[in-house]
């Protein structure tokens, strides 16, 4: 297969973001869109600046990375042993599994009026949702990695005399990684995202605390540029968390 | 060498799965008798799905027989039994996160060589194969021929004195499976250890063996024993000499029947009651 270059693809995407910016710009022209409801892009890129350059934002900035970081701490080590202990019978699988993918497809954001009673305003709440949205893929991923890994290996292995702990170290485990990694990609991610969603919803604190009560204070230009933020985080936690995966996958081969 | 003395002894072997009574109850095994001589290396064929790979796996211990017995060195098989039988499986089972050598090194941990002589026995096995070269090379850089080779390094690293050999060439090509055979014939000629090699080439079978055993369709029986007088290790003349064709044709009338049984069996619907 012949390698394609990498420079036509990003061109189209840069030309996509310029047309989007170009479309914002020529729809916010004095006498168009109300400034209010979309400011023009240069007051919203200032305010955006102003964000990266002064530490206005960082006490909510802290807040979000704080939930964020307990969440996925709590989501990945829940989920990780479950799955673990799950994917050591064939039977629970057969149970759990399914139990646990049908849970999934719920949208567990419906839980969040409850947590916020159980939990308050403050962070619980939101570190609540985070785990829980996190928790399943990270459940379900590890129990896809380890009960599903060949049989053929775990065979061979059995058949030049690995025991239970040579089996699971040196075979279920270097097996399941890249499985079990990938879902830890995504209950990363989506933790973030359901933290930022909550937090807009109803809270203290927190960087989508910030965006709602801009909105709500009509300040516009302000609100669009911690949009911006947010956007920028989450592109540079899904570059790093996919970055991560890859180094791991390539650490294991 | 000593040939006279019985090394594994397979007697009354019988194998099905599922319950009895089940629709789809397959008897894969029919009380399969054999005696395996020291050093002896016995090709194993039959149709397809007659029970190969089951009673390899009986022997190997990693299965146990719905009725009788398998013994080695008159010790009743329990289980993997890895300080004397090492398995090369059809499949790639090299595990494709390590490279070949400590794919090779892993094998030696399962069994439990010490750690100081693992690195020497690895190189070694891997020269014995010829693949000392790509040593540090991960499995999915290698073909599928290097592959085999270094699996049967794998095998030949636990320095067992059986090796159970599972159409270890089946997914290669014509060309490779001969080479590979040729080089087989003359390592395995060395090291005087007893082998079973499952194969559905019936020239294979013939070129490496000391007997061929010939299995009758499911369930598989042991329908006949051939000998092959020829010594060790076999030169590539006799790939094409006539005393291998005819011995070929001679296999290929007996399974001639048993594969037109394994047809009509499959052509019925349900017929594997
Ligand atoms: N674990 C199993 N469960 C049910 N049927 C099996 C199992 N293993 C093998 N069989 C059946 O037993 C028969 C013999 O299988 P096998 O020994 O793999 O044949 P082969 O001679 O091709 O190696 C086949 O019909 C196969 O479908
Ligand atoms: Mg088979």
């Amino acid at each position: 297969m012949k390698k394609e270059s990498k420079i036509p693809q990003r061109l189209i995407q840069l030309g996509v973001l310029l047309a989007i910016l170009l479309v914002w710009w020529w729809g916010t022209l004095p006498g168009r869109i109300n400034p209010l409801l979309l400011p023009p892009p240069a007051p919203v890129f200032k305010n955006f600046w102003l964000l990266l350059t002064t530490a206005s934002i960082w006490p909510d900035l802290w807040v979000t990375v704080h939930e964020w970081i307990v969440a996925f701490l709590l989501a990945s080590t829940t989920g990780c042993t479950l799955g673990y202990v799950i994917s050591r019978s064939g039977y629970a699988v057969r149970v759990f599994d399914p139990l646990l993918a049908g849970l999934y497809s719920i949208p567990a954001i419906l839980l969040f009026p409850l947590y916020l009673l159980f939990f308050g305003l403050g962070s619980g709440s939101k570190i609540a949702i985070g785990t829980t949205i996190a928790f399943f893929p990270i459940v379900l991923n590890t129990i896809a990695g380890l009960a599903y890994v060949d049989k053929a290996y775990i065979r061979a292995a059995q058949s030049m005399g690995a025991n239970d702990f040579q089996l699971f170290w040196s075979v279920m485990m270097p097996a399941a990684f890249p499985v079990v990694l990938t879902g830890l990609r995504l209950g990363c991610i989506i933790a973030f995202l359901a933290i930022l969603g909550g937090e807009t919803i109803s809270s203290l604190a927190g960087l989508g605390h910030r965006i709602v009560s801009l909105a709500e204070n009509m300040e516009s230009a302000q609100m669009f540029g911690n949009i911006l933020f947010a956007i920028l985080m989450a592109f540079i936690i899904n570059g790093t968390v996919s970055y991560v995966e890859a180094r791991g996958r390539r650490g294991m081969q | 060498m000593n040939r006279t003395s019985t090394v594994i002894k397979v007697e009354g072997v019988s194998q099905a799965f599922g319950a009895e009574g089940d629709p789809r109850r397959v008897v894969a095994l029919e009380s399969a008798t054999l005696d395996i001589p020291r050093g002896e290396l016995l090709s194993l064929i039959g149709p397809s799905g007659c029970g190969k790979s089951t009673l390899l796996n009986i022997i190997g211990g990693l299965a146990t027989p719905t009725t009788g017995r398998v013994t080695i060195d008159g010790v009743e098989v329990k289980g993997p039994s890895p300080q004397k039988v090492a398995y090369v499986f059809q499949e790639n089972t090299l595990f494709p996160w390590r490279t070949v050598i400590d794919n090779v090194k892993l094998g030696m941990a399962f069994q439990g060589v010490s750690k100081s002589e693992r690195e020497g026995r690895a190189r070694e096995s891997l020269e014995a194969v010829g693949m000392q070269d790509f040593a540090n090379h991960f499995p999915g850089q290698l073909s599928g021929g290097m592959k085999q080779r270094v699996q049967l390094a794998r095998a030949l690293g636990l320095q067992t004195e059986i090796v159970l050999m599972d159409e270890p060439f089946a997914a290669l090509d014509e060309q490779t499976r001969m080479v590979l055979g040729e080089d087989l014939s003359v390592l395995l000629a060395r090291t005087g250890k007893t082998i079973i090699f499952v194969t559905h080439s019936l020239v294979e079978a013939v070129f490496l063996a000391d007997r061929v055993a010939v299995l009758t369709a499911r369930p598989g029986k042991i329908k006949k024993i051939i000998n092959v007088e020829e010594p060790h290790p076999r030169k590539s003349n006799f790939m094409t000499s006539a005393k291998l064709g005819a011995m070929r044709n001679e296999l290929y009338e007996l399974l001639h029947d048993e594969i037109r049984k394994t047809m009509t069996l499959r052509a019925e619907v349900g017929g594997d009651k």
